[in-house]
């Protein structure tokens, strides 16, 4: 399989096929992570930009430092939406980075579409680090990576995911992911937080958790956007937590070695009860470590290399 | 200026002819129609193979001057509108300053008269600064020259002004245009609300946003008695609401875009986000189309109009959510009706003619839009064998802001003429 791709814009238009390779990928790289010398000079004189118009510790980071265990050369610019508005445009601001020569931009952005405008403007491969509601496809080949680990496979696995199904990106990228890969997937959440016609991306949807959690074997909870109450869509967080937080008790309706996953930041004990997260069937901190591994392996791929180099 | 138009096939379904048959026009009017009428000394325009009707009624464009004269001018508007077949345009009055009070509507008017290449009918204010909150001066408008009345862009949120609306304007027969739109329910939304915007992750605007404005808007108009004229109806739950109304005798007339009849929301994603996408009332599904075909077909559905919302490069080509809400369309809505609906098989030429000239002048009240002896001399024509691809470099609108970039459309118009003069075609 060739990796034949100039932009990661989103799961919904890859092919299993593609899932895989990066996957074996990411695999074959991690063990840089753990070294003592965690460098390669794989993509050295590679020349990588972070544009981040939302804040974020984890993602931006984790980008960066699996350009810099490559040996890449990476620039970080953050912009806050407002200054973004009245100052330069997506478009202008892309041709600047271009004409400096650079050769992959990796894009957070409020505006779901804003990647593909990017693709459209410039030369230079645009990986997408989350676009509005879209889609976030680095955290949802990371998390496949994670249960595939884990679990050995992905295929026939039930996989509930909680939370504000509507307007997240995670889930959006993970559902993609996860049906291509053949696994089952039920959303569960405040009935004003599940998205129109759920059926539609090929999920089961309920309002009752314990449904969804009835024999799964990967429980992923969402973020809860603390904004989405003022806007009137569930009432309280008390109430939210009350009859959809994951806590002990709801997670044993889960099979025995079910995986807790959540893709950060967490609101402790708000979506997901503390002791979970520091249990022992959380996998959180796993993800941030696959996530680096990913990471690598779409900048090795972008960038051109041939997946039977790494071993090399 | 002495003119005949020979040999093409004469469409005027307010008169009843379809035929074979020669016009003879003089000083802006026409002065006969018949068979192998003699040239004289008149310039011959030879219409054989080609399908004459009135000129086209746009009763809904947005000129953009005054305010805003990088989107649009009152000169270029108009000139699109002569390249599209259209005589005539109703202009929307959201300008900068909008067209509240007398003074404006005389501005527009009078810069139409020197600049414009087709006749211009002012839509004013329903109220004071399109506020939603006191009624404008309707008589003055009225005596100004507006011929309807709108907030357009805007909802008229308060019941009691609407319903005060309609009662007064009642008085003056003006119709009030209504731009059915729950702001509340369209929140932030820049799309359909549906299977779609899930996909595509872009907030959506339920059909729900349209529906409950046209219900009340439905109920307002039964209750005055007053003329309401609802504006781009996009969703099958509208028509359905316009069908029961009619059929109870409610004085409501309602029209229709040619990108609601023919795109969906799902082509937004396939376009990768093309902001020449985004619309209000958004692009909504294939059976909203569906319906609104079959409400025009039925009657349900009076008017297309185009909903022509020019803007600047800069205003779209920026990310989707920042992008403005339009589609420029006088160039294109012939061709594309043509072919989509009569090719399609959905409207005849002559339902065609009645949605796009005699409809818009029944509507809004205006001595056009029929052939006949002593009449306006206001016609187009049309190759129904021409066939090109929509190139918007060829626009004569500055708004480029076209999703049918590419479209390859059958039946464009060839020649227009406006009060008895060739404003497109010909040379022109």
């Amino acid at each position: 399989m060739r990796f034949n791709r100039k932009d990661i814009l989103g799961i919904r238009e890859m092919g299993s096929d593609e899932i895989e390779l990066i996957l074996d990928t990411a695999r074959s790289l991690r063990d840089i992570i753990t070294r003592t010398i965690k460098k390669v000079p794989t993509l050295r004189g590679r020349t990588v930009v972070t544009l981040f118009y939302e804040p974020s510790t984890r993602t931006r980071t984790s980008f960066e430092l699996a350009a810099k265990y490559m040996s890449a050369d990476t620039v970080n610019i953050s912009t806050s939406t407002s200054s973004v508005r009245k100052g330069e445009t997506l478009k202008d601001t892309a041709r600047t980075l271009e004409a400096m020569g650079a050769e992959m931009v990796i894009i957070r952005h409020p505006v779901a579409g804003a990647p593909h405008f990017l693709a459209r403007n410039l030369r230079a491969s645009v990986v997408n680090a989350g676009d509005g509601m879209h889609e976030h496809p680095t955290q949802a080949l990371l998390d496949l990576f994670t249960i595939r680990e884990k679990k050995k496979r992905l295929k026939g696995l039930k996989i509930a995911i909680v939370g504000d199904i509507l307007h997240s990106r995670v889930a959006r990228s993970n559902i993609w992911g996860l049906r291509k890969m053949g696994a089952e997937v039920v959303v569960s959440g405040p009935s004003t937080l599940l998205p129109p016609e759920s059926a539609t991306l090929g999920v089961k949807a309920t309002h009752r958790v314990e449904e969804a959690l009835e024999g799964a074997d990967v429980v992923m909870v969402l973020r809860l956007q603390l904004e989405r109450q003022r806007k009137g869509l569930f009432p309280t967080v008390r109430e939210y937590t009350r009859y959809w937080g994951i806590n002990r008790e709801r997670l044993r309706l889960a099979r025995d070695d079910a995986l807790l996953m959540h893709p950060g930041p967490f609101n402790r004990g708000v979506e997901v009860s503390s002791d979970l997260v520091d249990g022992n069937q959380s996998v959180i901190n796993k993800q941030v470590t696959n996530g680096v591994a990913v990471r690598m392996a779409l900048l090795f791929l972008l960038l051109g290399g041939k997946p039977d180099e790494i071993s090399r | 200026m002495k003119l005949v138009v020979k040999g093409g096939r004469v469409i005027d379904p307010g008169t009843g002819v379809d035929g074979l048959m020669d016009l003879r026009i003089e000083d802006g009017t026409i002065v006969e129609v018949g068979e192998n009428l003699k040239p004289d000394a008149a310039k011959v325009i030879d219409a054989t193979g080609k399908v004459v009707i009135p000129g086209l009624i746009d009763v809904h464009t947005h000129l953009r001057e005054p305010g805003y004269e990088w989107k649009e001018t009152i000169a270029t508007g108009t000139r699109a509108a002569a390249a599209g077949g259209f005589t005539a345009v109703c202009c929307m009055p959201n300008t900068n300053p909008v067209l509240d009070n007398p003074g404006q509507v005389t501005y527009v008017l009078e810069k139409a008269r020197r600049e414009g290449k087709v006749a211009v009918y002012p839509i004013g204010c329903i109220t004071k600064g399109s506020r939603g909150e006191e009624l404008t001066e309707i008589g003055y408008l009225r005596e100004a020259g507006v011929v309807g009345l709108s907030d357009d862009g805007l909802p008229v949120e308060n019941a009691e002004v609407m319903r005060c609306a309609l009662e007064y304007a009642r008085m003056f027969n003006l119709p009030v245009i209504s731009h059915c739109e729950d702001r509340h329910l369209a929140g932030d939304g820049v799309m359909n609300w549906g299977p779609a915007s899930t996909a595509a992750g872009l907030k959506g605007i339920p059909a729900s946003a349209e529906e409950v404005m046209v219900a009340r808007d439905l109920i307002l108009a039964a209750a005055t008695g007053g003329r309401l004229h609802l504006a781009h109806i996009s969703t099958a739950g509208s028509v359905r609401l316009v069908r029961e109304a009619k059929r109870r005798g409610v004085a409501v007339t309602c029209e229709v875009t040619p990108h609601h009849l023919t795109l969906t929301d799902r082509f937004i994603q396939e376009s990768g986000y093309d902001t020449n996408t985004k619309v209000n009332p958004p692009l909504r599904t294939d059976a909203d189309v569906a319906a609104l075909r079959e409400g025009l077909a039925d009657g349900t559905i009076d008017i297309i109009a185009t909903d022509h919302a020019p803007h600047h490069t800069d205003d779209k080509e920026v990310e989707y959510n920042y992008a403005a809400f339009g589609i420029s369309g006088l160039d294109t809505a012939l061709p594309l009706m043509v072919t989509e609906l009569v090719g399609g098989g959905y409207l005849t030429l002559n339902q065609l003619v009645e949605k796009m000239c005699l409809n818009p002048a029944r509507v809004f009240g205006l001595s056009r839009g029929r052939i006949e002896t002593g009449g306006r001399a206001d016609l187009t024509i049309i190759d129904p064998e021409e066939r090109r691809t929509v190139d918007v470099s060829r626009f004569y609108s500055l708004g480029k802001n076209s999703p049918f970039l590419g479209r390859e459309l059958t039946g464009w118009p060839v020649v227009t003429i406006a009060a008895g003069v060739v404003v497109h075609g010909e040379g022109k």
